[in-house]
């Protein structure tokens, strides 16, 4: 069996590990688009941070790991799938041939549509290419603008802050991670952040950067409502979208991304998708999502897998969950933290604490969670969710106090 | 033979010994918040629930590190924390459904049970044997392992 | 190591909180916790204040020893001038709320002063904050707990607070922390209510360190060994909790029945360790649920019940039907003996609501049984009381008035004063089983003839827990006495007040002492702790602390002349039981104690004893 894998980061690892534990004799190998070894975008701002060097986001650390585990590694971008031929065409012309695939390509930084974006010192921070540029301006004191502050956004901020750079984060949403926090708890890890340091304008868009005339800065980005700033170093971190642009045109069937069934196969048979680049289904409602996070990454990789070596495992969806370190302040997020309808939801507030959570239910059962300013135990809000927990008379223990999340869940898996 | 912890909550009387005998073998320091078992009081039902991690098969937390930093100890089954690797992204601190992988801000990494090496300080220090050590197969794990088998919602399958 | 050497000094007055270094040469001549913390108060206050004035200050203290992995190493104790007595207050309790602020970096917290409007202190390790509690004002401690709990997120967090009696006045209310540990007596309560402090809410989360870690767990190990192979710390204690004294010390003849009138009660199997064990008929279920043990305690004589739900007081008040901190020994005896009240449900339905609402079981008890001879004498009417018969053996009055002193309303207002002063109200003094304000517990000290001497000199006021010669004179530890011989007792007492008084300096658990002496108690802290602690040096720290204690009182105004026991102690005979006929024989004591102190025929220590112990 010839078995290639689209993506070198935690999916298509995890999966290329998973089979070649269920086959010891199958062919194996994970094509790369990077010029690196396998290494895991979320040890990037570590990396920038100088918490770690280069090596330390290697997603595997055991010398010849692959190489042992006779797994091969092509560095080349993908360019067509012939789904027919069963075969990959590689952007240096050569091909490879294989009899299961799994896309697990991942997802590219989106550029907005603001003019100036393409000169140097205006950088996206998702590759170590990406981080090398980036560590050679955002030097101390250095004046950096950071456009975006969702998650990925503000992980980099931690990083720039690190760095002991003049930072300024601009978000056109009206609080920070919007897609991750309500209003509150948004509103308030923005208020720890301009306590930190940082000079936060959410609601504010930026329309053009232009080079600085009198040189003092290397660029003054016009922005509406803040007027002018200026800056030494741009970084771009206002998205990511799965990356399929490499499937146009191939009888793979995709919409935002690669679409998958319940047991992570794509619309031609064969061929299966895994991590940030597919569409599967949200765990709880069912419907189309596409939950671009590390746990998922490795959950669906190895799942997939699974079902590519024959042992059918079905799919049941993936649970959107987050955590973020916004320079010390700590946030959570699980599942369908904005609630349903009809659904009964409770919080508790300690503004001047920084300390937040608010759990959402569906009858008895939990559904999603936000938390700020605690970490212990957090994982069990998971549990909670995916176990689809009863909570019996530990629901209104918890709408009355929310913050004994752990002890609802020890009494209920006792 | 693998061994494993067993908790016994009707055993335990809440004195938290476990949770110095911890800390103070991983920290050096006598202080429950930096312990890897946690007793958790139910004061209305007069029961003391001693918890900490199981070495799940699933091993949630060490899948889903993005840079290798969880490790299984061949000799205890133990998921470990390497320190070295740990970068402090808290990424386990979420996947791990049953909330036994913990954030420690002084050293900006996570902890967890690694049940010692293979000696346990909290079974030696327990008073009252709620917690001890004893073959895998003893454990009463199967309660353990069919609430993890709920959670796990996506695998019918073991590697 | 062992003390973190910082102290947090709080001005309620200013509402200033401040951390200063611990006075690490007095550390030395004092320990901690109680030696150490009324050696501040000593130095810091006129022992003549007002206890319920803002010149009075209130100090809570833990000890070297406490948030360390010695067993029973949870303990802190509450030190003032006491607001029931007016004498030298220490209170000492377990839970967890010590060990935690030691967790958080300090070994006490002093405070000073009386806030504006009502309190409370929240700590954080080194963040410290005094934070309004108006809306906590009018709560019990359970509410308040629970409200604390929610707004500051954080299930770990423990709190120490007042419940309704400490705002209102009562004079013998507690500080309960952990829902149902208390530094209980003397009226400490009473005075945190009297600075509009509610409670302290603390997390720590920096740990404790000790001298030489790697003796410090090999002792302590060892000495654990010890607890569990003893008989009453690894077996009597934790079956039955202090309980276990309930059968033993009523068939002695030294169970103080009915205030005191008799030595033995009818009922005592039916409010015993024993009867908590017990399946009931109503429900099926027994009145004891679980051992609970405090932080660090390889003992767990705590217990944990549950009410019949049937049961009046209960039966449509659902939030008393879980479990909670049960009837203790001295707890059992004071709302059931002394009362006459044999009903276990409502001896536990009163001692919830003691820990609710944060008041003395003790003082209470025997304040009621007092209140209640007055009744059947016709002293007091029924108007007075609002129409609850005050009869001894009536489960009605003793948890109606539970309820009355909680709240410090109606006739719990006048038995919020103590049975010193409620006798004094209705013209008998004689009638208030008290020694210096406060009430004697369990024991009665015509069959145990040391509780005589040791409730007569104790520097709180009348309480087992400053010289518990039941250990030797019932239990034989270390060695048996006969409890009804005064011959010996006078050198008995000084040694146990010396040795506790050290004990309580620890961190360390008083109920250890039943297995371990002085000798196990060395090592440790020695181990812990700065400096060479040899067994001399602990050893002459507790008489130290014994005479600073006295000399507190003597110029609070105490003389020799406070050194005695309520008269019927004295003049009328046990009717009952081994001790029938027989009187306490304190004036055959008294003198041979003071000589053995050191002190003069008035009490008062002499130049030489002072100089020698340093003081």
């Amino acid at each position: 069996m010839r078995y290639a894998i689209i993506g070198a980061g935690p999916s298509g690892v995890v999966a290329a590990e998973t089979l070649r534990a269920r086959d010891a004799q199958a062919e194996i190998v994970i094509v790369g688009g990077e010029a690196e070894p396998a290494y895991s975008r979320m040890a990037i701002p570590y990396l920038l941070a100088g918490q770690i060097d280069e090596t330390g986001t290697y997603l595997r650390h055991t010398p010849d790991h692959f190489d042992k585990l006779g797994i091969r590694m092509v560095q080349e971008q993908v360019s067509t799938v012939d789904t027919d031929a069963r075969r990959l065409l590689l952007s240096n012309g050569s091909s490879l041939d294989f009899d299961r695939l799994l896309i697990a390509s991942g997802s590219h930084p989106v550029k907005p549509p603001v003019a100036g974006l393409d000169q140097p010192a205006i950088h996206h921070c998702w590759t170590l290419a990406d981080a090398r540029h980036i560590a050679k301006y955002a030097s101390p004191d250095s004046r950096v603008v950071l456009m975006g502050a969702g998650f990925i956004g503000s992980i980099i901020m931690e990083a720039l802050v690190r760095r002991k750079v003049r930072l300024t984060l601009v978000e056109k949403a009206d609080r920070m991670v919007p897609r991750m926090m309500d209003q509150t708890a948004g509103n308030l890890i923005k208020q720890w952040c301009i306590g930190q340091g940082v000079d936060v304008r959410t609601s504010t868009q930026v329309d053009a950067i232009d080079t600085d005339p009198s040189g003092s800065a290397r660029y003054l980005l016009r922005t509406t409502p803040s007027g002018v700033i200026p800056a030494d170093l741009v970084v771009v971190a206002t998205g990511v979208r799965p990356t399929i642009g490499f499937l146009q045109g191939s009888a793979i069937e995709t919409r935002l991304g690669v679409l998958v069934d319940d047991h992570l196969q794509t619309s031609v048979e064969g061929i299966y998708a895994a991590g940030d680049v597919c569409e599967g289904f949200d765990w709880n409602t069912g419907a189309r999502a596409i939950h671009a996070i590390q746990p998922v990454a490795a959950e669906t990789g190895r799942l997939a897998a699974l079902n590519m070596s024959g042992c059918r495992t079905v799919y049941t969806g993936s649970l959107g969950m987050n955590v973020l370190d916004s320079i010390g302040l700590i946030s959570t997020s699980f599942g369908q933290w904005q609630g349903i309808d009809g659904g009964d939801q409770t919080q508790l507030l300690d503004e001047s604490g920084y300390r937040y959570i608010k759990l959402q239910f569906e009858e008895d059962r939990l559904i999603g969670a936000i938390t700020l300013g605690t970490t212990e135990h957090v994982g069990v809000i998971r549990g909670l969710i995916q176990s689809r927990t009863q909570l019996g008379a530990w629901r209104q223990r918890l709408i009355r106090d929310p913050s004994r999340v752990m002890e609802a869940y020890l009494a209920n898996a006792q | 033979m693998m061994r494993s912890l067993s908790i016994t909550p009707a055993k335990c009387t809440g004195c938290l010994q476990c949770e110095m005998a911890c800390s103070y073998e991983n920290e050096g320091v006598f202080n429950p918040a930096k312990s890897r078992i946690k007793v958790f009081v139910f004061e209305h039902e007069g029961r003391n629930v001693p918890y900490t991690c199981t070495q799940c098969a699933d091993a949630w937390c060490k899948n889903a590190c993005p840079t290798e930093a969880i490790q299984i100890n061949a000799a205890t089954g133990a998921k470990v924390i390497n320190e070295g690797l740990c970068v402090g992204c808290k990424v386990c601190t979420i996947a791990c459904p049953f909330g036994t992988v913990n954030y420690n801000h002084a050293t900006g990494k996570v902890i967890k049970c690694d049940l010692c090496g293979g000696d346990p300080a909290c079974a030696k220090a327990c008073p009252t044997q709620a917690i001890t050590y004893i073959d895998a197969d003893w454990t009463g794990y199967d309660k353990m392992r069919g609430w993890a088998a709920r959670t796990d919602t996506q695998s019918a399958a073991q590697v | 190591m062992g003390w973190h050497k910082k102290v947090l000094r709080v001005n309620l007055t200013d509402g200033s909180c401040n951390a200063e270094p611990l006075n690490m040469q007095w550390a030395a001549e004092y320990l901690g916790q109680r030696g150490l913390a009324t050696k501040y108060l000593l130095e810091e206050i006129d022992p003549k204040v007002d206890p319920l004035s803002p010149e009075n200050k209130l100090i809570i203290a833990t000890g070297p020893l406490t948030g360390t992995m010695a067993s029973t190493g949870g303990r802190f104790s509450v030190i003032t001038k006491g607001a029931l007595t007016g004498a030298i207050a220490c209170s000492n309790s377990g839970g967890y709320f010590g060990a935690e602020l030691k967790f958080a970096g300090w070994d006490m917290i002093i405070f000073e002063g009386r806030a504006l409007s009502p309190v409370y202190l929240l700590i954080k390790d080194d963040s410290v904050e005094l934070l309004p509690a108006d809306d906590l004002w009018g709560k019990s401690v359970w509410e308040t707990d629970e409200i604390l709990h929610r707004r500051h997120q954080d299930p770990q967090l423990r709190v120490a607070a007042i419940g309704q009696s400490g705002e209102q006045g009562v004079l013998f209310a507690c500080v309960v922390n952990d829902l149902h540990r208390a530094a209980g007596r003397s009226g400490v309560g009473t005075v945190m209510g009297s600075k509009n402090l509610k409670a302290v809410a603390v997390r720590g989360t920096q740990g404790v360190k000790v001298k030489d870690p790697a003796r410090f767990m090999r002792v302590v190990a060892e000495k654990k060994q010890i607890l569990a192979e003893n008989a009453v710390t690894g077996q009597g204690l934790p079956t039955y909790g202090t309980q276990v004294l309930m059968n033993v010390i009523n068939e002695v003849g030294a169970l103080p029945t009915n205030n005191a009138i008799d030595v033995q009660f009818n009922g005592a199997s039916k409010i015993s360790g024993e009867a908590m064990h017990e399946v009931r008929a109503s429900d099926g279920k027994s009145n004891l649920v679980a051992n609970k043990a405090c932080f660090g305690c390889t003992i767990a004589c705590g217990r944990i019940s549950k009410m019949d739900q049937t049961h009046y007081t209960v039966v449509n008040r659902p939030e008393y039907w879980g479990a909670s901190g049960g009837l203790e020994y001295e707890a059992a005896w004071a709302l059931g003996a002394a009362t006459g009240v044999d009903d276990l449900e409502a001896l536990t339905f009163a001692n919830f609501i003691c820990n609710e609402q944060a008041f003395d079981p003790i003082t209470f008890g025997s304040t009621l049984g007092a209140a209640m001879e007055l009744y059947e004498m016709g002293l007091i009417s029924d108007a007075e009381t609002g129409g609850t018969a005050l009869k001894f053996g009536s489960a009605e009055a003793l948890t109606k008035m539970a309820e009355l002193v909680g709240k410090g309303e109606g006739f719990g207002k006048v038995l919020g004063l103590g049975s010193k002063r409620l006798c004094e109200k209705y013209g008998h003094p004689e009638l208030s089983m008290s020694v210096k304000g406060q009430e004697f517990p369990a024991y009665d000290p015509r069959g145990i003839q040391g509780m005589g001497l040791t409730y007569a000199t104790s520097n709180r006021g009348a309480c087992h827990l400053r010289s518990y010669t039941v250990a030797s004179e019932i239990l034989g530890i270390p060695e048996k006495t006969d409890p009804l011989a005064t011959e010996g007792k006078a050198g008995l007492v000084k040694a146990f007040q010396d040795a506790t008084a050290a004990v309580d300096s620890t961190g360390l658990c008083l109920f250890t002492t039943f297995a371990w002496s002085l000798d196990d108690f060395q090592p440790q802290v020695d181990a812990a702790c700065d400096g060479e602690w040899s067994l001399e040096r602990l050893s002459e720290v507790g008489e130290r602390i014994w005479n600073m204690e006295r000399q507190f009182n003597l110029a609070a105004g105490f003389t020799g002349k406070d050194d005695t026991l309520p008269k019927r102690l004295l003049k009328d005979a046990a009717k009952t039981g081994p001790a029938q006929g027989r009187v306490n024989g304190l004036d055959q004591m008294l003198p041979e104690y003071y000589q053995l102190r050191g002190w003069d025929n008035a009490g008062v220590p002499t130049r030489e004893t002072l100089s020698k112990l340093g003081l």
